[in-house]
Formats: structure tokens, C-alpha cells, sequence
């Protein structure tokens, strides 16, 4: 592949520093139906996440008598890229990216609350513009806090990369396709535990730690927007009672 | 195995006290044999055994359309199926998760190394080779991903090049080597309570609360991937990365040695 200069001048293209986040929001509850959802814009970016449960396990088989089980879907929708047409629901990719994203939540929520029942994550990328695996947890994650659903820790992803010898963090679709690594992360903000970890291209031991670094370090910004977006909607409705 | 709750605790005490069933160091291997060429029908194959597991890696190389944002180069596609054969929870049907992720891991350290050389894999305008490797799980005892790389990687080692002459392939005679360019090995550890082993067997796999899988060359982590719903601590990983080059740099001796042999 042709390799495209990724950073100029000590830049990004998108004018961000190494260590820097693309523009966050996060908006708790759009799903009225779900027990709890959200949305966030990252970047560019557009994902809506939703949470059903605890309901009951269907089918039967898949219940654990012991404890809730937490089942995941990611999908992208087929006009999400700016590439062609994508076929929409399960490919090889989503279904790997379900269960990493599942994985992450079944660490954190207090599943011996809910034996025999399921409590269903969906994660919908609308637009995609690179790291929709991190922001569709940092989303799920803020719809799960929502629902109410009893968990230890609100995880957040992010990932960091590399272009050249220089660790980068929050790689854009760009980024992605022609930086040197890529490694997406969720951790558990409140003891750093790391929850979810891929990484491929090439990285060395002091790459790694530099990256760990800039995504603990990122993790209170995005902490903080997950916690705002969550707090949005009672300061409301507590400003029209103050009315 | 259906692990009960008795003999669950009963070897996390064991592990607590750094004692492994089989006796093994908590970082060490469990035997490994690598057999390259067992199906010579195959462009290349090759059989490991890591203890008890037993996986049969075969390549095929066809002619293909190059993908779209790599028009003069090859392609790779891995798949992995954990036959129902091997292991009594494994069902027959359309590939599981765990399935998927096992033949993505495997892909993604073997592409990321980029063992093999793709721009030689061109033959002309909207015509390449693709590369299929399958792993085929025959008997499940843990630790398929290291087993899956070693045998891609002892597989393409061996693999022939067919050729392609007035439109037809020919896939016998005298025939040259898949070019390869490097080569890349995993360890893959699971984290028991908070007790961490390497290779782990089907009985440790199934009370694993997390599982880290490093793929290395000599150089460079290219591939890592992090699996179940436990934790681990960066510093655990740090740790782990120092073992997986080491263990890789062993891994990456035998396959050769192996691949040599054929």
C-alpha cells in the first residue's frame, strides 16, 4: 500500500496533538423503548447503543442458572462508510467485535443479581470514521448506567496507535488505514483494569507502555462525558421542578 | 470436561500454591510437535500437537481477484473450524464466536508479521493468488490459538507455489516455495484468579477468567488480543510481553527446524 504522510509538521491531519481526543458527545437515554441507551458522536463517528434485560434468556438453552448472561451485537450500517455499500448485520468482524464488546461488560456487571435471565447489548454504528469498536463501549457503557443495571465500574475505550516511531491516540478511519499499529483498549477507570485489548502492526515494549500512558491519561476526559451525559437529563428535570 | 465446583477450587488452591495439574512450570509449554507435510495434496500443511491438542493446518492457493484497495497484491483468508469431532461441546453449523475469533487472532498476527510477501502474489490486472489457510481443530485440549499459529506458520513454510501458465493452474510438478519473509509465533496465557499460566490445558481453560494472546517476531508485537470476561493489569501485561518474545524466539526456532525438515 502507498504510505500517506500522517503527520505534518508535528501535526495530525486533523490538526490534533499526539496525545489528543477527537470531539466527544454523549447523550443518555434517545431510546425510549430500551431499559437504557445512548448515543455519542465521536468524532465523526455516529453510534447509538441500547440495553434490554434483565429479561428472559431465549433461547432457554443459552440461560445460566447461576448468574444473568450478557449477550452483545454489533453491527454497522450498510451506508455507515465512505466506501461502498456494506451488507448490513453479521460479518466476521462484527461477531468478533460482539464478543470482545460483551466480554467487557460481562467483567463489570454484577451478574449473580439476574441468574436465568439475559441482559442484551446493541451497538449500532450509524457513520463510521475509525475506533468504532472503543466509542460503541464508551456509549454502551453510559446506556447501561442508565438502565440501572447494578455494575462495579463504568468502563471507556479508546485506542492508541503508532505512525513511524510516534505513539498516537484515538486513531481516525485515516489513521487507521495507514498508521503502523493499532491498538483499541477499555479499562476499568476505577482500578485500571484492562478489559479489553487488541493490537495489531508492529509495536515495541516502550510503544506499548507510551500508549497505555495516553489512554489511562485520556480516560478521565472521557469518564467525565460519560458521567455528564448521565447527569444531563435529572439536572433538567430538576431546573423545571425549581420552575 | 465439566469442570464441578469441587475440583474447580480444588486446583485454584493448587495454582494459588504455584502447582500446575500436569506438574508444569507456570510458564512453561507442554510438549509440542510439528509435523509439516501430512496432506500432500495440500499447496502446504502441517500438524501440531501441543500436549493433548491436535490441529491439522492446510494451505490452498487459488487464483483470485486482488481486493479492491489492494489491486496488485495477493490475499490471505484464515478460517478455523473446531470440528465436533474433536471436543464433545463443539456442534456442528455455522462457525461460532469463539471460532471466529480464534481464525481473526491467527490472521491478524500472521498478516500483521506480513509473512508472506503479498506484492509477489500479483499475476495480472484483476488476477492474484489468494492464500486460504484453514486450521482444523481434531482434538481440543486449550491453547488453540498458539497451536492454529504454529501450524499456519509451519504450513506456509512448506507450502508450494503453484503455477499459472495459459490460463490453467498447475498445481504438480516441479513446482518453486511460497515466498515467505518472516515469521511470527504466539503464547498465550490465562489468568486464573490471580494466578497466570502459559499454555493453558482444556480443564484450566475452563475455569480461565482471562485469557492474553501476544504474537511476536523477533522484533516487533504484532498482534494481541485479549479474550474472556476477567481483567488484567497493564503491568501484568508489560511482564507478559517480555515472556511471549522469548517464548516466540524458541516457538519461531522449532517451527523452522520443522519446516526444514520437510
Amino acid at each position: 500500500m502507498e504510505k500517506l504522510e500522517l503527520l505534518i509538521n508535528g501535526k495530525r491531519l486533523d490538526g490534533r496533538a499526539m496525545d489528543e481526543l477527537r470531539k466527544i458527545s454523549i447523550t443518555a437515554s434517545p431510546i425510549r423503548n430500551a431499559t437504557g441507551s445512548a448515543y455519542i458522536e465521536w468524532g465523526n463517528n455516529k453510534i447509538l447503543a441500547a440495553v434490554y434485560g434483565p429479561r428472559e434468556a431465549l433461547p432457554r438453552h443459552t440461560a445460566d442458572p447461576d448468574r444473568a448472561v450478557v449477550k452483545c451485537r454489533y453491527t454497522m450500517a450498510p451506508f455507515s462508510s465512505l466506501e461502498e455499500h456494506g451488507r448490513p448485520g453479521m460479518n466476521r468482524r462484527a461477531i468478533e467485535i460482539s464478543k470482545v464488546t460483551k466480554e467487557v461488560f460481562e467483567n463489570v456487571i454484577l451478574l449473580d443479581l439476574f441468574p436465568g435471565t439475559s441482559i442484551d447489548i446493541f451497538v449500532e454504528v450509524l457513520q463510521s470514521d475509525g475506533g468504532t469498536r472503543a466509542a460503541g463501549i464508551t456509549c454502551a457503557s453510559v446506556a447501561l448506567a442508565a438502565s440501572g443495571i447494578p455494575m462495579r465500574d463504568m468502563p471507556y475505550a479508546v485506542s492508541a496507535g503508532k505512525v513511524g516511531e510516534t505513539v498516537i491516540l484515538d486513531l481516525n478511519k485515516i489513521e487507521d488505514n495507514y498508521s503502523d499499529a493499532d491498538m483499541p483498549m477499555a479499562i476499568n477507570p476505577r482500578n485500571k483494569e484492562v478489559t479489553l485489548l487488541q493490537m495489531d502492526g508492529e509495536l515495541t515494549k516502550d510503544h506499548f507502555k507510551q500508549a497505555v500512558e495516553m489512554i489511562l491519561k485520556s480516560g478521565e476526559a472521557i469518564t467525565k462525558l460519560q458521567k455528564e451525559a448521565l447527569r444531563l437529563p435529572y439536572e433538567k428535570a430538576q431546573e423545571r421542578y425549581n420552575r | 470436561m465439566n469442570i464441578t465446583t469441587m475440583t474447580r477450587q480444588y486446583i485454584t488452591e493448587r495454582l494459588n500454591n504455584k502447582v500446575r495439574e500436569d506438574g508444569r512450570g507456570m510458564l512453561s509449554y507442554r510438549g509440542i510437535t510439528i509435523k509439516p507435510g501430512f496432506i500432500p495434496n495440500a499447496e502446504g500443511s502441517a500438524e501440531v500437537n501441543i500436549g493433548h491438542t491436535k490441529i491439522m493446518a492446510g494451505i490452498k492457493i487459488a487464483v483470485g481477484t486482488p481486493m479492491p484497495d489492494k489491486p496488485e497484491e495477493g490475499s490471505m483468508m484464515t478460517a478455523a473450524e473446531l470440528l465436533p469431532l474433536a471436543y464433545h461441546k463443539y456442534d456442528a453449523g455455522p462457525p461460532s464466536a469463539e471460532a471466529v475469533e480464534l481464525s481473526r487472532v491467527i490472521d491478524r498476527g500472521i498478516r500483521a508479521a506480513n509473512v508472506i510477501d503479498m506484492a509477489k502474489l500479483f499475476i495480472e490486472e484483476e488476477k492474484v493468488w489468494s492464500v486460504f489457510v484453514d486450521i482444523y481443530v481434531l482434538n481440543y485440549d486449550g491453547n488453540l490459538f498458539d497451536a492454529g499459529t504454529i501450524g499456519a506458520m509451519a504450513a506456509l513454510l512448506t507450502a508450494r507455489m503453484p503455477k499459472y501458465e495459459d490460463g490453467k493452474v498447475i498445481r504438480e510438478g516441479n513446482l518453486g516455495r511460497l515466498e515467505i519473509i518472516n515469521t511470527c509465533a504466539s503464547s498465550t496465557f490465562a489468568k486464573i484468579g490471580k494466578t497466570i499460566v502459559l499454555d493453558a490445558d482444556a480443564n484450566e481453560e475452563d475455569f480461565s477468567d482471562a485469557r492474553l494472546t501476544i504474537t511476536t517476531d523477533e522484533k516487533y508485537i504484532r498482534a494481541m488480543q485479549k479474550g474472556l470476561g476477567g481483567s488484567f493489569y497493564t503491568s501484568e501485561v508489560e511482564g507478559l510481553i517480555d515472556t511471549s518474545f522469548e517464548k516466540s524466539k524458541e516457538l519461531i526456532k522449532r517451527i523452522k527446524e520443522a519446516a526444514s525438515g520437510d
